[in-house]
């Protein structure tokens, strides 16, 4: 699992029908001290997450366990939204 | 998943029994601004989509569950046609 910052919104009307009602939202890896790392990608989400907050993702065919009994065709998901880190 | 622009057609006589029927596509991975990346992409269409969208593209075994991809041999596919991206201003 990953840390990243949403940073926007995915607007898609044509989508597998499994992606229907599931929101999508464009999240911004970070290291731990909030900087951003890498390249933003696109991730459904699953504990309504919004914009400007941290969240913890989950990658690969594990992204769609939230979803279960649902088949949702995802490969990246939100799955927590980060209250506070502690690193040294 | 990852945001891509389709930037042509994929066409394969022989190829696994499987992905018969089913359309390719080349595509090419974008940032949220539409800047494209060097690298190409095959991506198998589950929703008409054409050229010069841009598209959502899910990868890895995930692909295997957008409708119609069960038990196919794929590791890409196109699972909606984009219509806005919006990004906030950074803090």
């Amino acid at each position: 699992m990953q840390v990243a910052r949403v940073v926007g919104h995915v607007v898609i009307s044509i989508k597998d029908s499994g992606l229907v009602g599931r929101p999508l939202l464009l999240v911004q890896p970070v290291d731990v001290k909030g900087e951003d790392v890498g390249k933003p990608l696109v991730a459904s989400d699953s504990v309504g997450a919004g914009v400007g907050e941290h969240i913890f993702y989950v990658r690969g065919s594990e992204a769609s366990f939230p979803f279960l009994p649902d088949t949702v065709p995802t490969d990246a998901s939100i799955i927590g939204i980060v209250d506070e880190w502690y690193s040294e | 998943m990852i945001l891509a622009k389709v930037v042509g057609t994929v066409v394969a006589t022989r190829k696994d029994e499987k992905l018969v029927s089913q359309k390719l596509l080349l595509v090419r991975p974008a940032d949220p601004a539409g800047k494209l990346d060097a690298t190409y992409l095959v991506a198998v269409d589950t929703v008409d989509a054409g050229f010069g969208e841009t598209v959502l593209i899910v990868s890895g075994s995930s692909a295997r569950m957008a409708s119609g991809m069960k038990d196919c041999p794929v590791d890409a596919a196109i699972v909606g046609i984009v219509d806005t991206v919006t990004t906030a201003v950074k803090e």
